[in-house]
């Protein structure tokens, strides 16, 4: 290649880095967010890696001489009335509530969207049917309305993935919804109906991506709540069922012990309350990231 | 606004139907009989034939709608499988707990946002400010039922000052009433504290860029008469909404506060009637809940739409 031909056809290059790389790269110059990334990525290691981890028989297997332990060298947090180790329990119980967590959000994610997308994009009966049903959703309060599904199908961590499941299908439904109102109505919808596109299409393409936004801040906020959630059930004894770790059901126990054994209901308390809170952090620096009007005002301090 | 009002109210009739439809299909899906699992090993024919009949299942299942929620609207909820007590009577006798800890909950959510979200909304970016994000979004995160064991586990056991569960009545023992209440109230308080601290944060934030503030400023308002004469009262309004909401969420969503400090109020009967199979106990209470929660959020909505007549309702559904 010679030095005129280069000349003459200048390289292209691209003026806009893509949407998720600057997104990428803002949330990075968020400590906290970095901080939060790192705690989860922390849970997620230890959820797929505990029984490698930790002896399995540190979680499962009772060793009644050395119950009662307070923490120490051998036992980081100490041990439960069992004498099993209550580090190798809350470390094993990251993978049970990121798993319901996760399994239930998935659920509400998948049926809210939909919901949100074809009330949204058809208007009329279709909104209004579907939303009322949402409304009605909406109005019980979401523990209860959890609780009373246990009630029918029978406490157990899959019957709590799907109560948790239901019970925030309305929020999605409702964030998906407002976003499409204001997409519908834009220029490239409007185009891509005047050449012919048929609904599916239009909403798979051209609604469904510029409406993700406000769908990925709230999947972080709501693994929050479902994790919280399930501890909840689990601490009431209708979610995750013994001898399996789950920090609520580790919670319960460990109230019984109050007196005799702080460290049964502080560390499995302490797991929940820094997930909860790393996943509500990364939930809030995505808001500040996807959020346009923040977005334009953090890079005009930035680069 | 007339229009706004009856959109409204039609609105929340549909929902309303929709959530007792829900509610009475509680009974429905249980699999095998209700009244026979609720019995369980306490089961006797002619206990069976008694709650049988009184609770109508025998009936088609349209028939049996239209008695519970005609019952219902009259105030007859139906009778206890397990004490034989009518729900409605339940409910009563449980009621005034859970007024209690919620309206002390919303007290100290309160009095926890009012202070905090002003001081950092008055000085952005400063310590006060950090400290206010950081502790909202703390006290959004910890689980209410981890926070009550952990002041069960400081303020009833190792220093000793106040019950660690129950409740006492107003009338009977207030002094007893306020020891009971405090540690359940601060416990479901936290979260609630944390929403409306960001909340009055920001709408602070917004009333202090107003055109009128500025010049009251200008002509020499003293700054404690523009804040409460300019700044507090515009951020008031929507402080109104999100309050309301948090109250409404609060005396439902104590169910798990009760809990832990075995409180006797509504949440405690719900759950207990879920341990006991008691299905009707079970339908009056998540009834209940549900319409305390549609009503309060209607006076919110139809409140607002007084307190600020700059908002147009014929946009918004």
């Amino acid at each position: 290649m010679s030095i005129e031909e280069s000349a003459e056809t200048p390289p292209v290059t691209r003026q806009h880095r893509p949407r998720w790389l600057e997104t990428l790269t803002l949330l990075a110059r968020n400590p906290l967010a970095i901080a939060a990334v790192v705690v989860l990525a922390g849970l997620v290691f230890a959820a797929l890696l505990a029984e490698s981890i930790v002896p399995r028989d540190d979680i499962f297997t009772p060793d009644i001489a050395n119950r009662l332990q307070a923490p120490s060298g051998e036992h980081w947090f100490g041990t439960d009335e069992l004498g099993r180790d209550v580090f190798a329990r809350v470390l094993a119980g990251a993978e049970v509530s990121l798993r319901v967590g996760a399994v239930a959000v998935g659920i509400s994610l998948t049926a809210g969207v939909v919901v949100g997308l074809l009330a949204g994009y058809f208007g009329r009966w279709v909104d209004d049917t579907l939303m009322r049903v949402m409304d009605v959703l909406f109005a019980f309060p979401a523990l209860l309305m959890a609780i009373a599904v246990l009630a029918i199908l029978g406490a157990g961590s899959t019957n709590a993935m799907i109560a948790i499941g239901i019970v925030y299908t309305p929020i999605f439904a409702r964030i998906t919804r407002a976003s499409v109102l204001s997409v519908r109505e834009e220029v490239y919808v409007r185009a891509a109906r005047s050449a012919g596109a048929g609904n599916v299409r239009i909403i798979v393409r051209h609604v469904l991506p510029n409406v993700t936004a406000p769908i990925i801040v709230q999947t972080s906020i709501s693994l929050a709540f479902a994790i919280l959630s399930e501890a909840a059930l689990s601490f009431v004894g209708l979610g995750t069922q013994p001898p399996d770790p789950s920090w609520g059901r580790m919670l319960s126990e460990g109230r019984g012990f109050i007196e005799q054994a702080w460290w049964m209901a502080v560390f499995p308390g302490a797991a929940i309350f820094v997930t909860v809170l790393a996943f509500n952090v990364l939930g809030d620096a995505l808001r500040d990231v996807l959020d346009p009007r923040q977005r334009s005002a953090m890079k005009g301090v930035g680069a | 606004m007339t229009g706004y009002v009856l959109r409204r109210l039609w609105q929340s009739a549909v929902v309303l139907l929709g959530v007792s439809v829900l509610v009475f299909a509680i009974m429905q899906l249980v699999p095998g009989d209700p009244i026979r699992l609720a019995l369980g090993t306490r089961f006797d024919p002619d206990t069976y034939e008694a709650l049988r009949a009184r609770s109508g299942l025998d009936d088609s299942v349209p028939v049996q709608y239209v008695n519970w929620i005609t019952s219902a609207l009259t105030g007859d909820l139906g009778v206890s499988f397990r004490s034989g007590e009518t729900v409605t009577s339940l409910i009563i006798e449980r009621l005034p707990a859970t007024l209690s800890l919620a309206g002390g909950a919303i007290l100290v959510a309160i009095l926890i946002a009012v202070p905090l979200g002003t001081l950092s909304a008055l000085r952005p970016r400063s310590p006060v400010d950090w400290f206010a994000t950081l502790s909202s979004q703390a006290g959004l995160s910890v689980p209410d039922f981890w926070l009550g064991i952990m002041f069960i586990l400081i303020f009833a056991g190792t220093l000793g000052w106040l019950p660690s569960a129950g409740y006492t009545p107003l009338f009977e023992d207030p002094l007893g009433w306020a020891q009971h209440l405090l540690l359940p109230a601060v416990t479901a308080g936290v979260g609630s504290g944390s929403i409306l601290t960001r909340f009055v944060r920001s709408s602070v934030l917004e009333a202090i860029g107003q055109d009128h503030v500025r010049t009251a400023r200008a002509k020499g308002m003293r700054a404690g008469d523009v804040l409460r004469w300019h700044v507090l009262r515009n951020a008031l309004v929507p402080f109104v909404t999100v309050g309301g909401v948090q109250l409404a969420y609060l005396l439902s969503g104590v169910v798990i506060v009760e809990y832990v400090f075995a409180y006797q109020g509504l949440g405690q009967l719900a759950f207990q009637a879920v341990q006991s199979r008691d299905y009707p106990v079970l339908q009056g209470a998540v009834l209940l809940f549900a319409v305390i929660f549609l009503v309060i959020n209607l006076i919110v909505d139809l409140t607002y739409a007084r307190l600020d007549p700059r908002i147009s309702y014929r946009s918004s559904r």
